[in-house]
């Protein structure tokens, strides 16, 4: 406690003198050289720990792993990344978000990294005039209710599911889908977006509810249907148990699932009934991504870049673009935002109006499990 | 609601609900049998359920078992992960009630005192769990292949809720015979109708809500046990849905009657099944709730009455 509270005072005073420096800087900028007024603070936010920390951590590690290249590469202009941990909730993201924007010091934000507690915090953030990038948060209405903070370099959940439809169809060539979700904003979204997709294949749904462990009722219905496929729109801690009493019960039906179960422990709580499910997602496979960001993540980390990591990458490079254009001011760094017009790891990085990605530039891929684990299979055409 | 569902395959419904009631049943007795002697709902119930279930993946887990093992096997590790399981879920409950409710008994503290308690050792027991082994889903091995072996009808009865209803049913009977016809049951009774006569007739009160605690926790690990074997997984905030469950079981059965908590599990799971098939697993809860309030309207103390040491225990 003691120890926060004097972290706390630190901040504030650095804060307090970052405001005193930027007011000096301010007066007499049109003479400095734009390194000595380079780098400044960047906050992310999202699930670092919790159930849901899986499908978070990758994209973490893409936005430190594109920090640090940046500081090594840049010496003169020190870009510090601060994270705050939400659990992905967005009743805990909101005091984080009022500590951000209130402290001068950020003059950028990585996240949400998930859509609840992105929804509940883009206010604030455009109160502030600072810039939003989130590498993963897909539901649909982010960018549609005029916000001018948020910005995302993934796809949303409409292109998810629309994808998705088109994989039913052209790939599994099922004849009937079965719908499932866990009521939540994302996952009774993509579903919304899936039923409309896939018109005559629609078999029957079932909706379950977050902390279910259970599902006897649903497994009868999927039985009932005869189903040869079934869409899950969820989390993990839903999915696994689900699709074990599924294969238990006989059901051989194809799952597949959106980029919620693009997660480690989803294969490792499905166990030997997660092999051959299908995970769709926004995001490309790492040896996909360019220059050598996949060697790089690897040599990083021990570990191949996982859900996100290339988007996390392309988040930071966003802000760090901004910094080494000399830009320290939140409201110029906004605008840099929105202008931004450059090729990333994982896709071209261009924003439309509302803050989506170029559409014409978003990828689907899916993804199977295989072996224990979740390896590209191919990307999905969007037409 | 999607009567056709429900009717045309009633007869497997009402299997699938037995099936699912008996776990709830299993776990109320831990409540009722609690209730009936000390008159406290005992909320850390769940978490000595929930230990019962990491126990036995533990067990499981450290002798390396794999899917679908040989039906020798298999019945060894089922009988081993029972005492295993009634082990970890019997002492934790006795744990519990050494350390934090006799401590507090003995002070003579409010009953609401008691209730915080129980639901703080919930907190305590699930938050240990939830660091030590991790916040996700933790998945097991399948022992039993589910295979139908019996249809009736167009129900299709299969051997892994044969396992579930016969076992349930033995213990509960064992538990049922236990309190109606030895001696310890006696005690029991005699603590549960009257503390102090029973006291004065020398029994040793608290011997005998020690041995209350065991039991109750005996047959949540039990119910643990046909939990892994059904379910295949755990987590460390398992315990709170399936609690409420049965403590819901105990309460329409009748709180502190042993058959009232069978019924009222077995009666819980059924309606919860034909609740999801009617509408969507959403509801199931909806209307499990609403038969509690219908028959605590008409029958205030449950279906079969409050007591256990008197007429229907």
């Amino acid at each position: 406690m003691k120890r926060n509270y004097l972290r706390a005072l630190g901040g504030v005073a650095m804060a307090a003198a970052l405001i005193g420096a930027a007011g000096c800087q301010d007066s007499g900028s049109g003479t400095e050289t734009p390194s000595a007024q380079c780098g400044g603070t960047i906050a992310t936010f999202g699930a670092f720990t919790g159930p849901n920390a899986g499908l978070v951590i990758p994209s973490l590690q893409g936005s430190k792993l594109a920090v640090k290249q940046f500081n090594e590469a840049n010496p003169n202009c020190k870009v510090t990344l601060q994270e705050f941990d939400t659990q992905g909730d967005p009743a805990q993201a909101t005091p984080i978000a009022n500590q951000i924007a209130g402290d001068q010091k950020f003059l950028g934000v990585i996240g949400g990294a998930f859509s609840g507690e992105s929804k509940a915090t883009m206010p604030i953030y455009e109160a502030a005039s600072l810039a939003m990038v989130s590498p993963s948060a897909t539901n649909p209405e982010l960018t549609a209710v005029g916000n001018k903070a948020f910005h995302r370099v993934v796809g949303n959940d409409s292109t998810q599911g629309a994808a998705a439809s088109v994989y039913f169809k052209n790939t599994l060539k099922s004849t009937k889908v079965f719908l499932i979700d866990d009521g939540t904003t994302y996952g009774a979204g993509i579903i919304k977006e899936v039923k409309a997709g896939i018109g005559s294949l629609f078999a029957g749904e079932d909706k379950v509810q977050e902390k279910q462990t259970n599902f006897d009722a649903t497994v009868s219905k999927v039985k009932g249907s005869q189903a040869d496929a079934i869409a899950y729109g969820g989390y993990t801690n839903e999915a696994a148990p689900l699709l074990k009493q599924l294969r238990a019960a006989g059901i051989t039906a194809k799952f597949v699932g959106f980029d919620g179960l693009y997660d480690p422990g989803f294969v490792s709580g499905a166990g030997a009934a997660a092999e051959g499910a299908i995970v769709t997602c926004p995001c490309l496979p790492a040896d996909k991504a360019g220059g050598t960001f996949a060697a790089d993540f690897q040599k990083e980390y021990g570990v191949a870049p996982g859900s996100y990591g290339a988007e996390g990458f392309d988040a930071a490079t966003v802000f760090l673009e901004a910094f080494k254009a000399g830009k320290t001011a939140r409201a110029d760094i906004l605008a840099f935002v929105k202008a931004y017009d450059k090729q990333g790891v994982s896709k071209y990085i261009k924003f439309d109006t509302t803050g989506d990605v170029d559409k014409t530039k978003v990828v689907i891929w899916a993804y199977e499990v295989k072996g224990g684990a979740i390896v590209a299979q191919s990307e999905i055409a969007l037409s | 609601m999607n009567w056709n569902a429900l009717f045309e395959n009633i007869g497997q419904h009402t299997i699938d609900g037995l099936a699912k009631g008996a776990i709830f049943a299993l776990v109320a007795l831990g409540y009722t049998l609690v209730y009936g002697v000390l008159r406290l709902i005992n909320f850390a119930h769940s978490e000595v359920w929930m230990v019962g279930t990491f126990a036995i993946f533990g067990f499981w887990s450290l002798l390396g078992v794999t899917d679908n093992p040989p039906l020798g096997t298999a019945i060894m590790l089922l009988l081993g992960g029972l005492l295993v399981g009634a082990a970890a879920s019997g002492g934790t409950a006795l744990l519990v009630e050494r350390t934090a409710y006799r401590r507090l008994r003995q002070k003579n503290v409010p009953p609401l005192i008691f209730l915080i308690t129980a639901i703080a050792i919930s907190l305590v027991l699930q938050e240990i769990f939830g660091l030590w082994q991790g916040r996700l889903v933790v998945g097991m091995p399948s022992l039993i292949k589910r295979e139908t072996v019996l249809t009736i009808g167009n129900a299709e009865i299969n051997n892994i809720q044969i396992i579930i209803l016969v076992s349930a049913l033995v213990m509960m009977v064992g538990l049922d015979w236990f309190v109606n016809k030895t001696r310890n049951g006696r005690a029991i009774r005699a603590v549960a109708q009257n503390p102090d006569s029973a006291a004065l007739m020398g029994i040793n009160k608290d011997r005998v809500i020690m041995l209350v605690f065991v039991l109750g926790g005996i047959m949540a690990g039990a119910a643990a046990l046909l939990w892994d074997m059904r379910y295949q997984i755990t987590k460390f905030d398992i315990g709170f849905v399936l609690g409420l469950k049965a403590f819901t079981a105990a309460v329409l059965g009748g709180i502190g009657n042993l058959r009232g908590a069978l019924l009222g599990g077995l009666l819980l799971g059924v309606i919860e099944v034909y609740g999801a098939t009617l509408t969507q697993s959403t509801w199931e809860d909806v209307f499990a709730f609403v038969v509690l309030v219908v028959v605590l309207l008409f029958r205030p103390t449950g279906l079969l009455g409050e007591s256990l040491g008197r007429a229907r225990a």
